[in-house]
């Protein structure tokens, strides 16, 4: 079975989500509470690590626009990092690109938060 | 000239999200084995899910009691793939593309799954008859049609 899972990491004030395995209609509530929590913490700084997620449907994108509106408001971004290039293409078919900081690793997603700061 | 025959392939399955792994299975091995790149086998897998998963939510409202019939043509040129079910229908033409920011701020989460399947795939085509037969078909040719 190819399975998914989400893990969590704070880093003073920037939380990170690492998700791997398949990202689809089935396991997006995962992912979805796990954002959820964050929310409810008031941790608004969120990088997602991608770098271990085989695969992503519109379910997963959906998400992430579902949340980006709210976490601004509250002054925080998510920023999605370490794409492979198969998971890229679906985020970039869909205009994703233009609308969030999309970084090549975690480092530099971390650096943003930290000199934004 | 001859033609060889195309070869067909069918999967009755629940519609429920779990299964949608089988059905991406399904497809990619089909795929490759027609002779499409990996690449591109992940791209029709993809747009066959989105098509799984629009049938599971809105034309079945999740009630994994209902069936989705996925049956996949193989021949020389193409692979074919209709996805049926006998749900509700929903008119896809007066869906527009996406307009992400508008989107963003409407927390709305639709029609993304359909402009990836056109965007995947040489030809989506969906055909409604509610609750009698819906199809949506999509085709990816082996060498894209030129006009």
């Amino acid at each position: 079975m190819s399975g998914f899972d989400i893990s969590r990491s704070d880093k003073n004030e920037v939380s990170v989500l690492h998700l791997s395995g398949f990202l689809d209609a089935h396991t997006v509530n995962r992912f979805e509470n796990a954002l959820q929590d964050l929310l409810k913490e008031d941790r608004y700084k969120i990088t997602v690590n991608l770098k271990d997620l085989d695969y992503i449907s519109s379910a997963g994108l959906g998400v992430f626009m579902g949340f980006i509106e709210e976490i601004r408001e509250k002054g925080g971004d998510i920023k999605i990092s370490n794409l492979s290039p198969k998971v890229y293409k679906v985020f970039d078919l869909l205009g994703f690109p233009a609308l969030f900081d999309i970084c090549e690793d975690e480092q530099e997603a971390l650096n943003k938060f930290n000199s934004a700061q | 000239m001859k033609k060889r025959t195309a070869l067909t392939y069918n999967l009755k399955i629940a519609a429920a999200t779990e299964n949608l792994e089988i059905v991406r299975d399904f497809v990619h091995k089909l795929a490759i084995k027609a002779g499409f790149e990996e690449e591109v086998a992940g791209q029709i897998e993809l747009a066959v899910d989105e098509a799984c998963t629009n049938v599971i939510r809105h034309a079945y409202n999740n009630n994994r009691r209902r069936k989705i019939d996925i049956r996949v043509l193989l021949d020389s040129d193409k692979i074919q793939i209709r996805i049926s079910d006998t749900g509700k229908g929903f008119e896809p033409e007066a869906l527009p593309k996406p307009d992400l920011k508008a989107y963003v701020q409407s927390s709305k989460r639709g029609g993304l799954g359909i402009h990836l399947m056109r965007s995947l795939m040489d030809d989506v085509e969906f055909r409604f008859n509610p609750t009698k037969k819906n199809t949506v078909t999509l085709t990816k040719y082996k060498r894209k049609k030129t006009a």
